[in-house]
């Protein structure tokens, strides 16, 4: 620690940070654009000048730029300085001499960088007479907004953009106060990180689109912590909502998991909550005629039907769900009873990641939380393509490669926040980074080492990596000399690591990939290493539900279709995105009666004959487990419209109307508020006792109050409802959580999951997280970064595996055909909102140029593939990143339902070639 | 002692109704006749028009935001054929809750919102006081006539191009090198 003196005042503050970050770190205003907490310094925009001075008795001093100059100890500053002030409001003045007067269509206003830091520079009217610099836009696709006017040249965009998130299509152009932040021309932003430049362009050039079509202020925004659902990764958002429609999701700080950005999936792909096939009506078929429709019922009278359908039964059959919260599973489990409780995942996904719980309940080895990803000095990737499965762990990556050349930084005594400098000395040095997988990305650019081959192959280049590290664990003999060079390779830059990490996942459903992975990381531990294992899971909960336990839905199939049961509970599951559809249809078929809990219409909830209509996670709480095993909470935002209630309450109610009377019920049917349903949970299973430290109680009150969703001043209290009541409805009463739906009650420091927004005096902008900060880029102050249910001891001895797989031989007639995940497309919820639609590709097959030749394929052309009874139109890709007898098919929706991998003729199912297209 | 007092209150009071017997009353026989109110008296409130006839409301939120008593809600939403030219889709404003401040016209970045000096809104049902945007859109500029915000924002629209609005440059040519 050092002391530095900041206005005759002293402080003690982090020597390795800059004076900036010590000054906001102790709530002093230093105005500021250029500088990021995740980007460092650069000292471009001239605005955090302050002045120096040598000692005590210098009176004149000089001015320093705050954020490159290091906070060492004695460091005499002053910010209050008036040469300094009127520096600093010079610059604004010269930055808004070309800033445009549209403020109020700027969709920034109320929550622009911009607008504070003149408001805290103090420059008020405009003197400059002269005519204002203009730009044309750009149509940037269909999440960013492009208003080049307002740019003021701090270069953060291209810096993320570029230098952050490995994009390259987004640059600076011109020279002199002419230049343009932009593309080269017109056209969709491909990084999948875009939508950061919302939050990190300090004023309003790159914009929301989503939220531009049904805009609301900051200040309107009824908001909480939310979780994303898109992907296992567990990133904590905020969402907004007003009347009764969510309008955005903006980046919710998590020191341990998502930190300053989000995936473009997660940001844009909300609109499913307000589609137009949501369910909002119980819905009930009486008649035993699947082809009629299901009519609307009233509440009691559906429950009352389920009920006595439910009491008929001859077995009931309760089918869970990875994108359901962990409460809402638990009540299914309960209702239907543990026996009769399926995990709604097929056979090989359930194996997978009972497989990947053991490794990291009883092995050696924590698993990684994104930050620790970020943290890496070494990372192997077997198997998961991470763009498209878990971006932002592929951020993460990027990240990772600058550890170990940071080493070199260190000598040199640059510090770390000096980002020009720390470039500049680490030049084109990356860490290693070896992938191993069956798909190319861009993310390969920047791999040490990249090694395409099938799955098998994959695993047994990781069992040869885990045999070099270390001479307990088993290896591979019969490798060719490149491979066996390869892995000798990933096992020295592994070794020479400090913190490696193996990252592998459930996505090419290859089992060996995962046991390879905790091989690796096992010897790495062996060999004093603090290694981490990271598994990338198939969706938002699938962990949480693998902590249940429970039969696949295989299991399910064979009672029905036995005879065992005839009654069906499906909970927010579309099975025929999990089993091919004559299984499903063949199924719910049998079953006599199928009730389903959805949120959104889809091939299963068309067979329902008991619908309920589910609310979407911004509409309830709940809680998901993340691949790390990370319990996250997340709030209901805003109240339903119609007949929606959570999962949950739908289970308790049908609970409580299937017991008989004067029975007090037992389980879900005693279920009141979601308190009962989290300290249940609790109880259902060893892994899951901690559940009710995840986040504070519905009783916590701080002065006695409960914690607004709303804020100071949101508006339209009184006439948001006049046209249908003059009577000014009271706010729904909250009894689930400690948030109130209004804007009355306790503000000031809270628990990091209840806080609605980010917002400080003098800071409306998004940057005001840096006062909920005890030491800005830390962790927030009463952080709840959520609790890791799976802490593996260090002393375990780690349970080699052993069954190394055979290498794979390319088949004369047979593909092996592989997933392609995609991260706008494979991903159920997202696909529903408009903005991530307009990105989802074509269907396509992916195949190596000699298998394309083989089959007298063209690059490009259309192909009719008839294959489990469906027919897909599928372009057909040349790639020579996918292996020798194998094939890609990507999951888009066009796609869903096949169950991969799979051997597949493709001289048989290819039917017709289409028309050919030219390349 | 009292007794005095009496009288002279008495005298006082009566000497006041005795000079008031002279002087031109105040009271006006509203409505048939009708008080003078100057442009700037705080009355019921309207939308107005840009001088070229269009909604001049931006769909801001400020008016909202900056009234005391919360009566305004508007939702905003843009018209593509117009290069996304926002506008409120529907401005609601509360009359049994407005307490005619003005903050919201003061707030109002282009003096879209306006108060003008009519207060008769005496209603039976107070329904009846919610005006919707059919209410408060008038046909005029109101007060101020020439004030254009377009002319000077630097968006587009569908008559002004970048560079075309008030005090603006010409677009910069990015591939020009000339200082």
């Amino acid at each position: 620690m050092a002391t530095i003196i900041v206005d005759n005042k002293s402080y003690s503050v982090d020597e390795r940070q800059n004076l900036l970050v010590a000054c906001l770190g102790h709530g002093l205003n230093v105005p500021y654009f250029c500088w990021h907490p995740a980007m460092g310094s650069v000292g471009a925009c001239r605005q955090c000048a302050v002045k120096q001075f040598k000692d005590d008795k210098d009176q004149s001093g000089r001015l320093v730029m705050s954020c490159m100059t290091p906070a060492t100890n004695g460091t005499r500053i002053s910010i209050d300085d008036p040469e300094a002030k009127a520096f600093r409001a010079s610059v604004i003045e010269w930055l808004m001499v070309n800033h445009p007067h549209d403020c109020p269509v700027c969709d920034e206003g109320g929550e622009c960088h911009l607008q504070d830091m003149t408001v805290m520079t103090g420059h008020v009217y405009r003197r400059s007479r002269f005519p204002k610099r203009t730009h044309r836009n750009q149509a940037l696709g269909p999440f960013i907004r492009h208003e080049m006017n307002r740019c003021i040249q701090c270069y953060r965009c291209v810096r993320f953009y570029r230098d952050y998130a490995g994009g390259r299509d987004l640059n600076v152009f011109g020279a002199h106060d002419a230049l343009y932040f932009g593309r080269e021309q017109d056209g969709t932003l491909e990084n999948e990180f875009s939508g950061n430049l919302v939050e990190v362009c300090p004023t309003g050039v790159f914009t929301d689109k989503t939220f531009f079509h049904h805009y609301t202020r900051k200040w309107d925004l009824q908001s909480a912590q939310s979780i994303c659902p898109h992907c296992s990764l567990g990133c904590n958002t905020t969402a907004g909502e007003r009347s009764g429609t969510l309008r955005r999701i903006t980046n919710r700080f998590n020191s341990q998991v998502n930190g300053y950005f989000l995936c473009d999936r997660g940001r844009f792909g909300y609109e499913y909550v307000n589609s137009d096939h949501r369910i909002t009506r119980p819905l009930v078929r009486s008649g035993s005629d699947r082809i009629q429709p299901g009519m609307p019922e009233d509440v009691s009278k559906t429950l009352e039907f389920a009920a006595d359908r439910l009491r008929k039964s001859r077995g009931i059959v309760g089918i869970g769900s990875p994108r359901a919260s962990l409460e809402a599973n638990v009540a299914l489990r309960s209702l239907v009873g543990p026996q009769q409780f399926y995990q709604g995942v097929d056979e090989q996904e359930q194996q997978l990641l009972s497989t990947i719980l053991n490794v990291l309940r009883d092995g050696p080895v924590l698993s990684a939380s994104i930050r620790d990803a970020e943290q890496a000095d070494a990372v192997l990737v077997l198997g998961p393509d991470l763009l498209n499965e878990a971006p932002r762990l592929a951020l993460a990556l990027l990240q990772s490669i600058r550890q170990q050349p940071m080493e070199r930084v260190e000598e040199l005594k640059i510090p770390q926040w000096d980002e020009a400098a720390v470039r500049n000395a680490v030049q084109n040095r990356r860490g290693p980074l070896f992938m191993a997988g069956h798909r190319q990305t861009w993310l390969h650019e920047y791999a040490t080492d990249s090694y395409f081959a099938a799955p098998d192959d994959v695993a047994r280049l990781g069992f040869a990596v885990a045999g070099s590290i270390g001479p307990e664990a088993p290896t591979v003999s019969d490798l060719s000399s490149d491979v066996r060079d390869l892995a000798q390779r990933i096992a020295d830059a592994l070794m020479q690591a400090q913190r490696p990490l193996v990252i592998a996942g459930t996505g090419s459903g290859s089992q060996a990939t995962i046991e390879a992975a905790a091989n690796v990381a096992w010897a790495l531990h062996q060999q004093g290493k603090q290694s981490r294992l990271s598994f990338v899971l198939p969706e938002a909960n699938s962990a949480g539900l693998a902590l249940l336990g429970g039969g696949s839905l295989k299991d399910a199939f064979e009672k029905i279709n036995q005879g065992k049961a005839d009654t069906v509970i499906v909970l927010e599951n579309d099975l025929f995105r999990r089993a091919d559809h004559a299984t499903v249809d063949a199924f719910l078929d049998k079953a006599h009666t199928v009730m389903v809990i959805d949120s959104l219409e889809h091939r299963t909830t068309a067979h329902a004959d008991v619908l309920f209509p589910a609310a979407t996670g911004p509409e309830s709480n709940g809680t998901f487990v993340n691949q790390e095993g990370r319990a996250q909470r997340f709030y209901q935002v805003f109240v339903q419209n119609g007949d929606v209630k959570e999962s949950w309450r739908w289970l308790s109610d049908l609970a409580r109307a299937t017991s008989q009377d004067g029975e007090s019920g037992a389980g879900v049917a005693t279920w009141r508020t979601f308190d009962d349903a989290v300290s249940a949970t609790a109880t259902t299973a060893p892994d899951l006792a901690r559940m009710g430290e995840v986040a504070p109680s519905a009783s916590f009150r701080l002065v006695g109050q409960k914690f607004p969703r709303q804020s100071e001043r949101c508006s339209g209290r009184t006439s948001l409802l006049s046209h249908l009541t003059m009577h000014e409805p009271p706010p729904p009463v909250d009894q689930d959580s400690p948030l109130a739906f209004t804007m009355e009650g306790y503000r000031g420091p809270l628990p990091s999951p209840l806080i609605s927004q980010f917002w400080a005096p003098a800071w409306n902008s998004i940057q005001a997280l840096n006062t909920y900060q005890d030491e800005v880029g830390g962790p927030l102050r009463n952080e709840m970064p959520g609790v890791r249910l799976l802490e593996p001891v260090a002393t375990n001895a780690p349970a080699w595996f052993t069954s190394i797989p055979p290498a794979f031989q390319p088949a004369s007639r047979q593909w092996l055909l592989l997933p392609l995940s995609a991260v706008f497309g494979s991903d159920e919820l997202s696909n529903r909102s408009p903005a991530i639609v307009e990105r989802i590709a074509k269907p396509f097959l992916s195949l190596h140029p000699s298998d394309g030749a083989r089959l007298s394929l063209e690059n490009h052309s259309t192909i009719d593939l008839a294959w489990q009874g469906t027919m897909y139109s599928l372009a057909v890709h040349f790639e020579s990143s996918t292996p020798v007898g194998t094939g890609g098919l990507s999951l888009v929706p066009e796609v869903f339902g096949v169950r991969m991998p799979a051997w597949i003729d493709l001289f048989e199912t290819i039917k017709t070639e289409g028309k050919r297209r030219a390349a | 002692m009292n007794t005095w007092i009496y009288a002279r209150n008495l005298v006082i009071g009566l000497w006041v109704v005795f000079k008031r017997t002279f002087t031109k009353p105040v009271t006006v026989q509203y409505p048939e006749e009708r008080p003078y109110l100057p442009p700037r008296w705080r009355g019921r409130i309207v939308l107005t028009r840009d001088p070229d006839g269009e909604e001049r409301c931006v769909a801001c939120y400020l008016c909202s935001a900056a009234c005391p008593v919360d009566c305004i809600a508007l939702q905003a939403a843009d018209r593509p054929e117009a290069h996304d030219r926002r506008y409120p889709e529907f401005f609601r404003i509360n009359f049994s809750r407005c307490i005619y401040c003005g903050m919201c016209e003061e707030a109002c970045p282009t003096n879209a919102i306006q108060l003008i000096p009519d207060f008769e809104q005496s209603e039976y049902a107070r329904r009846n006081l919610v005006y919707e945007k059919e209410d408060l859109l008038i046909s005029g500029t109101g007060k101020y006539h020439n004030y254009n915000f377009y002319r000077v924002a630097g968006v587009r629209t569908c008559d002004k191009d970048k560079g075309q609005g008030a005090n603006e440059l010409p677009p910069v040519d990015v591939k020009s090198l000339m200082p």
